[in-house]
């Protein structure tokens, strides 16, 4: 046998893993790794920030359905993938970090550049390792990727000091992992499944409610299958978006703070929810106590933890999404004889006149509306772009007006909520599928916190597109100032902001600017053909809201309107 | 709900590391340890936490969910209300005045405990047994005047089925 350093059998094993594009930033304890890396087609995305790298990593992740990859250096560079690793972390990505670390010798001396990576991700990881030996490399690699993609997905991060990689073995492909304390359960039990299909027959105002575990487990076809099948309406969470059809006239659009009135009034009403593949996080809920409270829950979860710590459940149900769907699925199909379109018509009737009644709404003026552009851009893009977001208002639009028809079109940090992560997400996702429109959709605040990764997509020749509605505020906090704090608007406003079409000239990219709306669709026209970067920079109603809007901590039933 | 103490045998991988995930996980979601106890098993490659938690069984299902979570965690098995067989261990440092010494002595035979160290005005006492046990000798002990005091924690095991 050969025997590999350290840095080789990582170069092996990536290639083992299927990996082919890796985002990351060289520093001393990783400069074995990235002299062989140089060896190697590996397709390597020298990014500007580390934090840029995770995020990118987690855009490739949730665009292709595969792992990301990132490579950092020890100290700062370790600590910069923090905020990175949290964010993938809440959403349940499927991404690798790999960290230098300074020689096992020096280890717990505070040595340059040292810090403790491994603690200080452990809350925010799915699982780390410490490679001491490189001996355990191979196998912990291996382990790293399994636990990664299989079960509820999430980050993992690998510690590798300078000596091993640098140190020598006998490599081997390690087998196929087994691990003895980690089993999760992907086929449910068929008993309580049966429980589930009694109550479908039996309910008269059911609802299905969708998360990021119906996109992750890829369960939209079986989805869609029982949807149509029952015609039970759908909603979502913002991370379940593009996991139904959102032109189906069974979709009843995104639920909870910023939730249509129709999903939140059909929830609040309705006798069964089916929820697949959600957490019930608090900005979907509004006041628990309130939440559904005529209907018998069905909770589907991959993560036996996500089920009842929230929200009480009827029948709690732990298995993928996309097999418990399947079997159920095929329970319905056996037995079935009902007619679902006449069961539900009454139901459905309602929600079309709540539709009706109540729809998402603005109200058009002479200034430049967000959710102008964003219907524009949806029009324009025939829906097929992969939309990016940043956080605050101009996510939250992007989530109401943009209408997602497949998985891995919305990317977007739902749980953590991460300003500036939508630019280095569109430059992941862009770099996994170089033939998509790929677009971000950011706020004048939130597209600082990571512009700098405009030189990364230059460099690259990654043609993403950036939309910034530009409200000279950080708008989505200043929303709450102007509805719970008296128009108090302390430290929202931003005095000095910079001129982004020179920005992006500066950098390389493309610039252009509507301030009127009569420019809107040939500022869109001209970015989606400009064959390199381009940053829009629309100048938008500055103090314009999101509607509706659940007040915190209010039951989702008790929406402010427009 | 009703808070209720509950304990738990663990059996975790020995590696490094692993009692500090329990450990942040407790933290992190605001879960009490009431005492916590860790050491090899038979065999060396796991370790056997025995813990003692407060929580109403909602929050007992999710940090028995929790810990079943960690890569690192094998086994997570709640013994309140099974049979099990329960033991901790105890040192006392008992103040011990010639007049007091007699009554003292008494006392810890009694219990079946042992004198391991004795001073000119001091008694240090070892004692094992259950949690009731413990709380009935330190209340016996107590008015003599407890100077230090170090206890296990619970350890525990699962009584087997004896017919067999
Ligand atoms: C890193 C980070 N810091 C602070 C916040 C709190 N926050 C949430 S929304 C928001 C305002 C975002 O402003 P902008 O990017 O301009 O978007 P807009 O709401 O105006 O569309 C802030 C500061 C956050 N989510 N993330």
């Amino acid at each position: 046998m050969n025997k590999l350093t350290g840095a080789q059998i990582l170069m092996q094993m990536l290639k083992e893993e299927g990996v082919d594009t890796i985002f990351g930033y060289p520093g001393g304890v990783v400069l074995d790794i990235y002299d062989e890396l140089a060896r190697t087609d590996l397709r390597h995305i020298l990014v500007r920030h580390e934090q840029g790298a995770v995020h990118a990593a987690d855009g490739y992740a949730r665009a292709t359905g595969k792992v990301g990859v990132c490579l950092v250096t020890s100290g700062p560079g370790a600590t910069n993938t923090v905020t990175g690793i949290a964010t993938a972390y809440m959403d349940s990505i499927p991404i690798i970090v790999f960290t230098g670390q300074v020689p096992t010798k020096l280890i717990g001396n505070d040595a340059f550049q040292e810090v403790d990576i491994v603690g200080i991700t452990r809350p925010c990881t799915k699982h780390n390792y410490l490679v001491k030996d490189v001996k355990n490399l191979a196998k912990t690699i291996k382990e790293a990727f399994h636990i990664a993609r299989s079960g509820r997905p999430g980050p993992v991060l690998i510690d590798l000091p300078k000596d091993v990689s640098i140190s020598k073995t006998n490599f081997k492909v390690p087998d196929d992992v087994e691990l003895r304390s980690y089993n999760p359960t992907y086929v449910p039990n068929k008993k309580q499944l049966e429980k589930v299909v009694a109550l479908i027959k039996k309910a008269k105002k059911p609802v299905i409610f969708t998360g990021g575990g119906v996109i992750l487990s890829k369960a939209h076809k079986e989805l869609a299958e029982l949807a149509k099948k029952t015609k039970i309406p759908v909603t979502g969470t913002l991370m379940g978006l593009g996991g139904f059809p959102g032109t189906d006239p069974l979709w009843l659009g995104m639920l909870g703070m910023h939730g249509t009135y129709r999903a939140n009034m059909s929830v609040s009403e309705c006798d069964l929810m089916l929820a697949v593949g959600v957490r019930f996080d608090d900005r979907v809920t509004g006041k628990t106590d309130e939440f559904a409270t005529d209907a018998k829950i069905v909770q589907i979860d991959i993560d036996p933890t996500s089920i009842q710590k929230n929200i009480q459940v009827a029948i709690p149900v732990v298995g993928d999404c996309k097999i418990t769907l399947e079997m159920l699925n095929q329970l319905i199909n056996k037995e079935n004889t009902d007619d679902y379109e006449q069961k539900h018509k009454k139901w459905l009737d309602k929600i079309k006149n709540w539709k009706h009644t109540t729809p998402l709404a603005y109200n058009q003026k002479n200034v430049i509306k967000p959710q102008y552009v964003i219907e524009k851009l949806y029009e324009l893009s025939k829906g097929e772009a992969i939309i990016t977001t940043e956080v605050g208002q101009n996510q939250m639009w992007a989530s109401q007006y943009y209408h997602f028809n497949q998985p891995g079109r919305f990317i977007s940090s739902g749980g953590l909520g991460t300003m500036g992560f939508g630019l280095p997400a569109a430059v992941g996702a862009q770099a996994g599928m170089p033939d998509k429109l790929v677009v971000d959709i950011a706020g004048d605040g939130s597209i600082q916190m990571n512009i700098q990764e405009m030189a990364t997509a230059v460099q690259y020749n990654l043609p993403v597109k950036i939309i910034i509605l530009n409200n000279g505020f950080l708008g989505m906090v200043r929303q709450w100032q102007e509805l719970f704090y008296d128009r108090c608007y302390s430290s929202t406003k931003f005095v000095h902001t910079p001129d982004f079409v020179k920005l992006a000239e500066a950098y390389g990219a493309v610039g252009l600017r509507a301030t009127k709306p009569k420019e809107v669709e040939s500022v869109l026209k001209k970015g989606i053909s400009s064959p390199g970067p381009v940053i829009m920079d629309f100048v938008v109603e500055p103090e314009e809201c999101v509607y509706p809007m659940v007040p915190a901590g209010a039951p989702i039933s008790k929406m402010l309107l427009v | 709900m009703t808070e209720k103490k509950h304990l738990l045998s663990i059996l975790v991988e020995n590696e490094p590391g692993v009692l500090s995930r329990i450990a942040g996980l407790f933290s992190g979601r605001g879960y009490n340890i009431e005492s916590l106890c860790v050491a090899e098993t038979a065999d060396p490659l796991v370790s056997r936490i025995t813990m003692v938690t407060i929580g109403d069984s909602f929050i007992l299902e999710q940090i028995k969910k929790q810990l079943n979570k960690l890569i690192n965690v094998i086994k997570v098995s709640d013994l309140t209300g099974l049979d099990y067989v329960g033991r901790e261990l105890v040192l006392i440092k008992i103040n011990a005045k010639t007049e007091n010494r007699a009554e003292i002595l008494r006392v810890i035979d009694i219990f079946r405990g042992q004198v391991v160290d004795v001073g000119q005005d001091h008694y240090t006492i070892s004692i094992t047994g259950d949690t009731e046990k413990i709380s009935a000798i330190l209340n016996l002990l107590k008015p003599f005047g407890i100077r230090e005091l170090a206890r296990t924690g619970s350890i525990a095991l699962f009584r087997e089925n004896k017919s067999k």
